[in-house]
């Protein structure tokens, strides 16, 4: 992997309402390199998103706080004014969002959308605008892109509209994707095929991808490295090869546990995680997945465990792209735990 | 497009066939009532009687009696006004409608550009002092009656203060053709456009703000940030654009009314004779031929704006144009 492009530091995101502070995102740090695909995963509400839009500085929300780097490029992001980190959105960094059927605006055709784009970010001719928007068409498999291009966002169907927010969010060549569950509203037989799209186009446009994503089955087939959260910090991140084959944290064994597989005896239910994510509004002091994990012991509720590099068997990857978790247990416990809970998922 | 258009227009002949017939049902089917009596106004004369029965084929099927009171509305356009000593009732509207069109235009103008810009600036200046501050003022706006208003501008402009350099240039009431003297013609009707426009100024700048704020959430505004555009662009190439269909859908409503006489307050109290003051005054006469046409008249451009506005909308949301 090359030279990190997107350098996360300690970024904290708090929202503060009428109820008291919602700690969204709690310290979260994390590097993504040129070219590479990492796979953020975790529940609903375990500030996944919030931590991408917040990079992008696309939360607007005048009760929400942010702190911590984000250094893109040498750049810190967080620093920049809004005219420089306009420059920087959807020319540097693009975003796909979860929801094709909104994300479009729906009285403009199209082709109209894509160029608005290009025009922002170059000094371009309506007509070359246009031109290149028929050929990004083209490149993310829409039939007559001639034709398509006039288009309303209403007269395609859900996966082609995530076509064409693939072909909007590539049309600068950005050197970051963020892909904000880009197949969740999809059918399975659509995931596929954008799935298939974004691991094509990452060869064509060579730009680094960032997938937010519950399903660990996505993250199987197209991250590279893997980022775990859980209520708002990082609990473990690795290759997908170490997060697999070597999970270190209870909550990923968890996630892991509750795919289905293909291989093997199928399980006459599928595994699922007891118990629902802590509040965000009053986080607990010690480890967030203490209450729902079976190996818990009395540090976890007093002591939050840091997110440090284990003597693991497979990783011997130096800071902070190495395997990384965030548990009071030591190897041999994990190991021993591991081996119990996998022994239970078989029977 | 042109298919929705035609489709809309066909649609539009027959609301106004339902509407003329149902107008026509009131005021001459209503039980009770001897439709000669009432159109002849206050104590005819039996001659009289006699003749407006068998001119308006009282004495014939109801398909007739119909088909003669829409012919003379809209084919020969020679109703005549019994209790305005025969008065012709068609040039009378075509004589008052300029002053009705002036009056209403010009407010319109004003409201659009008005509440446009309180819209935008509480949308924009949410979370500060401005904009529940605005939202204050047109709430005022909305609650002050026309008529009241009205009077109180007149007070002001044409006695109390008249006399000051600041509304001494202000003529006084009525209403100068456009053609006859321009300027004159401005300078009459700025405070009548100010005090009629005042109510929807208000009412329009909140409906735009909530709308803004609306679609300020949208996923596609998000898509057209994360883009890169400019705040400003976001706000009008998206945000603006989009909630321009709730706006616009509200003004083809309340413009139709107004043309159709629902400007009769403030031209009453303004002393514009255009057709809500014809309306008035046919009201207190009892005249029922010059009532009916203005309220064929109003239903007309009411149904006609109506049409025009969804063509806009059409325009403006290319979901509408398929089905």
């Amino acid at each position: 992997m090359g030279e990190p492009l997107l350098e996360v530091r300690d970024l904290h995101v708090t929202f503060h309402t009428e109820d008291g502070v919602v700690r969204a995102v709690n310290g979260v740090s994390f590097d993504v390199s040129e070219g590479e695909t990492l796979g953020i995963v975790g529940e609903s509400g375990s500030g996944k998103s919030v931590t991408m839009m917040s990079v992008m500085r696309l939360i607007l929300d005048p009760n929400a706080q942010f702190t911590g780097e984000v250094i893109y490029k040498g750049r810190d992001l967080m620093k920049l004014s809004k005219r420089t980190i306009r420059e920087v959105r959807g020319a540097e960094i693009a975003m796909i969002f979860q929801d094709p059927m909104t994300s479009l605006n729906p009285v403009y055709r199209v082709g109209w959308q894509i160029a608005e784009q290009i025009r922002a970010h170059e000094q371009v001719s309506a007509h070359a605008a246009r031109v290149r928007a028929i050929e990004l068409l083209a490149s993310v498999g829409i039939p007559n892109p001639e034709q398509r291009v006039d288009d309303y966002p209403h007269q395609f169907s859900g996966g082609m509209r995530q076509r064409v927010m693939i072909a909007l969010a590539l049309s600068c060549s950005p050197s970051l994707l963020i892909a904000d569950e880009p197949t969740t509203a999809l059918d399975v037989t659509i995931q596929a095929q954008i799935l298939r799209l974004i691991k094509k186009l990452r060869e064509e446009f060579g730009s680094a991808i960032v997938l937010i994503t519950h399903d660990m089955g996505v993250v199987a087939d197209v991250a590279d490295r893997v980022a775990v959260m859980y209520a708002g910090r990082l609990v473990e991140q690795g290759t997908k090869h170490e997060i697999f084959n070597d999970p270190q944290h209870p909550y990923t064994w968890g996630l892991l546990g509750s795919i289905a597989r293909l291989d093997g005896p199928r399980p006459r239910r599928l595994a699922t995680i007891p118990g629902t994510p802590p509040s965000l509004l009053s986080l607990p002091d010690g480890c967030a997945f203490a209450q729902r994990c079976a190996c818990r012991f009395e540090r976890c509720f007093t002591e939050l465990p840091p997110l440090l590099s284990r003597d693991t068997l497979l990783s011997r990857d130096p800071m902070p792209n190495g395997h990384l978790d965030a548990c009071h247990l030591t190897s041999a416990e994990k190991r021993a735990h591991r081996a119990a809970s996998l022994a239970k998922e078989r029977t | 497009m042109t298919g929705f258009i035609l489709r809309r227009t066909l649609w539009t002949v027959l609301v106004m066939f339902v509407i003329t017939l149902l107008v026509f049902v009131i005021f001459f089917k209503t039980p009770g009532i001897d439709p000669a009596r009432s159109l002849a106004g206050r104590n005819p004369s039996p001659q009289v009687l006699a003749e407006i029965r068998h001119q308006f084929g009282l004495d014939r099927p109801f398909p007739v009696q119909y088909l003669v009171m829409m012919k003379k509305l809209f084919v020969t356009r020679d109703l005549v006004s019994y209790s305005n000593q025969g008065q012709q009732v068609f040039p009378e509207i075509v004589a008052a409608a300029p002053a009705t069109l002036s009056l209403v235009f010009g407010a319109a103008v004003i409201w659009v550009v008005a509440a446009i810009g309180m819209g935008v600036a509480a949308a924009v200046l949410r979370g500060t002092i401005f904009d529940p501050l605005l939202m204050i003022i047109a709430l005022i706006g909305i609650s002050m009656p026309v008529f009241w208003l009205g009077e109180v501008a007149n007070l002001i402009t044409q006695s109390k203060l008249h006399g000051t350099p600041l509304f001494s240039w202000v003529p006084p009431l009525g209403y100068t053709p456009l053609t006859q003297n321009p300027v004159l013609w401005f300078e009459g009707l700025i405070i009548p456009w100010i005090t009629l426009s005042v109510l929807y100024i208000g009412l329009y700048a909140r409906v735009l703000r909530a709308s803004l704020i609306e679609i300020g959430n949208e996923d596609y505004v998000r898509t057209a940030r994360a883009k890169g555009l400019t705040e400003q662009r976001v706000l009008i190439r998206h945000t603006l654009r989009t909630s321009m269909i709730t706006f616009v859908s509200l003004f083809g409503l309340d413009f139709g009314v107004l043309v159709g006489g629902g400007a009769l307050l403030a031209e009453v109290v303004f002393g514009i004779h255009g057709v809500g003051y014809l309306t008035y005054q046919s009201l207190s006469n009892l005249d029922l031929p010059v009532i009916m046409a203005t309220v064929v008249y109003g239903a007309f451009f009411i149904v006609l704006a109506n049409t025009l506005i969804d063509v806009a909308y059409a325009w403006l949301d290319p979901q509408v144009r398929i089905s």
